[in-house]
């Protein structure tokens, strides 16, 4: 393996991380497990995307955002305002006062297309639309929040409060967002059906592959001298600032690509789900997301997306049969994760890999490791073949 | 205010919090190469002098002339990039990066958010690292993370970042406090060492220290200046020793 590529995928241990995780998502459940039960893996790991981020700009950077589920929601909506659009054709809608317009807005007694709306009627416009709206918003959001230095408790309650005044927004603005149903019905993408089990089985494996590429790109940044200096950033933000670097611009750029992870899986659910509501952008989301990730490890990426399945997987089981008890236990999980394993299912396993290596060492007589296992061990190396 | 050739030119200084004055018409001159120690009793105002050379406070009134450009109207990363470091006087360091990683974060390229991400760890930036290491005795701590240094080791780190991005002008707000005696006489080495070639400022209770590296001391107190000169002369100044030196 080359050094780059190595750097990329942190090692070779994270190579092998990286490689389960593939393993799981790309064969192990494919084929363990029928096509409905697949569906449903494939919409949480479109949560694992938020997760992803939140391991980024949380874990990392230690910028707590509560209202992830913006990006999600805007992600998502993005996607379902497109699908709807092609769902409204003149034809399957002639039974409207006004044909060609999405049937929600009929019943709301709009006769025209809104024109924030137009730009979803192409793809490629759509597409952008996800990737650039969604960070123009946490541009805005992270410049007037980060350049005041407004940051912790105070930074996670504006995004909480930002959440929930976009999933009142779009409640109430029924006529141009479906209200509280959200956007329903969607049935194709470029004429191409979504709800066949063969469209399912490719959506799942696109869907896995950006998670992939997700990681790789959180990956990248995390070893980059970016990925530094978010660490720094978060234990001495003043002797970042006074060391020459403008604090708020780096906070402002993890706070978008957060958003742009986030608003990818948003879209990914919106074409695997098949629907798109205001519960997926307010703050029940948002901090349900939060949980995944701290479940997961909010310093491990890899162990974010297993954090995600795992509760989500246990919310499906519980929910099936104490349907009241879901929430008292998520709580209580929570509170669990944060008090005696605040670094996750990740923290618990590089515990128990490190026990592994310390019996591991007395076993053989090699000579003892490094210290410390920090990607300071390759520096050398990297130092004398430069 | 004309330019002068001095590195630091402050001149009728002044910051008031809700009245009260920290810092009154200060004016105080900083040569090239020299090693300017200030004391004074507590609450005399020398913090809130290097916070406000440093941008971390504002100024109400006055001027604070780096080499001749004016620093109370730049942001605090500015002024460092302008070549001005500063040691916090509770040792400031990351304490989850390994001591090689909190010298390399100092280094003074790829500042930017773009600069960060593509960032390549030279040959340039590995030597300086071990240049600085080993100036800071701490080359055998390279791989260790920083949390588990000693205090003294902190401070030297601290003062390590600083020297990565090789500032014209240092300030070290008590750099030996938590030092033993031994750690003490290092330090001192070391800063005679590395003002050879910059300015420094250094605000220090311990007055054998004092001794052993001011080249000029000025005394602080109740926000101006009590006394400016050689050590032995402040030392004998009657109004020191009422203020502060005692008896």
């Amino acid at each position: 393996m080359n050094a780059s590529l190595s750097k990329l995928v942190g090692g070779k241990q994270g190579a092998i991380g990286l490689a389960l995780l593939a393993a799981l998502i790309f064969v192990v459940l494919p084929l363990g497990v029928d096509i409905f039960r697949l569906n449903l893996v494939g919409k949480y790991l479109t949560y694992a995307f938020v997760a992803v981020s939140l391991v980024l700009l949380w874990g990392n950077g230690g910028i707590l955002s509560l209202g992830q589920g913006i990006f999600f929601g805007l992600g998502g909506y993005g996607m379902a305002m497109f699908m709807k659009l092609e769902a409204s054709d003149p034809i399957s809608t002639k039974i409207q006062t006004t044909p060609g317009i999405p049937d929600f807005m009929d019943w709301n007694q709009i006769t025209e297309l809104p024109w924030f709306w137009h730009p979803f009627e192409s793809l490629p416009l759509t597409i952008l639309a996800i990737l650039v709206i969604p960070a123009l918003f946490a541009y805005l959001i992270g410049f007037a929040m980060f350049k005041r230095r407004v940051g912790g408790v105070y930074f996670a309650i504006i995004t909480q409060a930002i959440a929930l005044i976009l999933s009142i927004l779009i409640v109430g603005q029924q006529g141009y967002t479906g209200g509280v149903n959200g956007i329903t019905d969607l049935k194709t993408m470029l004429g191409w059906d979504t709800r066949t089990d063969s469209a399912k089985y490719i959506l799942y494996y696109v869907n896995g592959a950006l998670l992939i590429g997700a990681i790789l790109l959180s990956k990248y940044i995390l070893n980059s001298k970016f990925g530094m200096l978010l660490l720094a950033m978060r234990d001495k933000e003043e002797r970042v600032r006074f060391s020459g670097y403008d604090v708020s611009n780096f906070k402002i750029f993890i706070f978008c690509v957060a958003a742009m992870i986030s608003a990818v899986g948003g879209a990914m659910f919106t074409l695997q789900v098949g629907f798109m509501s205001p519960s997926f952008v307010g703050i029940v989301p948002s901090i349900e997301m939060v949980i995944f990730c701290a479940v997961g490890g909010r310093m491990s990426l890899i162990g974010a997306v297993y954090g995600t399945l795992l509760v989500n997987y246990g919310k499906t089981v519980f929910s099936e049969t104490y349907p009241e008890l879901w929430l008292f236990l998520m709580g209580g999980l929570f509170i669990a994760v944060v008090m005696f394993f605040p670094n996750g299912l990740a923290g618990i396993y590089d515990k128990y890999a490190k026990r592994f290596k310390f019996l591991r060492k007395f076993s053989d007589t090699q000579p003892a490791e490094k210290v410390k296992a920090t990607p300071v061990s390759d520096i050398k190396e990297m130092g004398v073949k430069a | 205010m004309s330019n002068t050739d001095f590195v630091l030119a402050i001149e009728d200084l002044t910051v008031s919090f809700d009245g009260f004055k920290a810092v009154d018409n200060l004016t105080m001159y900083i040569d090239k190469n020299e090693l300017r120690v200030v004391i004074g009793p507590n609450g005399a105002g020398k913090t809130t002098v290097l916070d406000l050379i440093c941008g971390k406070t504002k100024s109400t009134s006055g001027s604070i002339k780096f080499m001749n450009t004016e620093l109370t109207k730049l942001s605090e990363h500015e002024i460092v990039r302008a070549g001005v470091g500063r040691k916090f006087q509770t040792p400031s360091i990351y304490e989850n990066l390994s001591v090689y990683q909190n010298l390399e974060v100092s280094y003074p390229k790829g500042r930017g958010v773009w600069g960060s991400l593509f960032f390549k760890r030279s040959d340039a930036v590995v030597s300086q690292v071990k240049k600085i290491a080993d100036e800071i005795m701490l080359t055998n701590f390279l791989d260790m993370e920083a949390a588990l240094l000693s205090h003294g080791q902190k401070q030297w780190l601290e003062i390590g970042m600083l020297l990565m991005q090789d500032p014209e002008l240092l300030m070290l707000d008590e750099p030996v406090a938590g030092m033993s005696a031994k750690e003490r006489d290092q330090t001192a080495d070391l800063l005679n060492k590395i003002c050879k070639n910059r300015s420094v400022i250094v605000i220090e209770h311990d007055m054998e220290f004092v001794k052993k590296i001011a080249h000029k001391v000025t005394v602080l107190h109740q926000g101006k200046i009590l006394a400016e000169g050689a050590m032995d002369k402040v030392q004998e100044d009657e109004k020191v020793i009422e203020v502060y030196l005692g008896h």
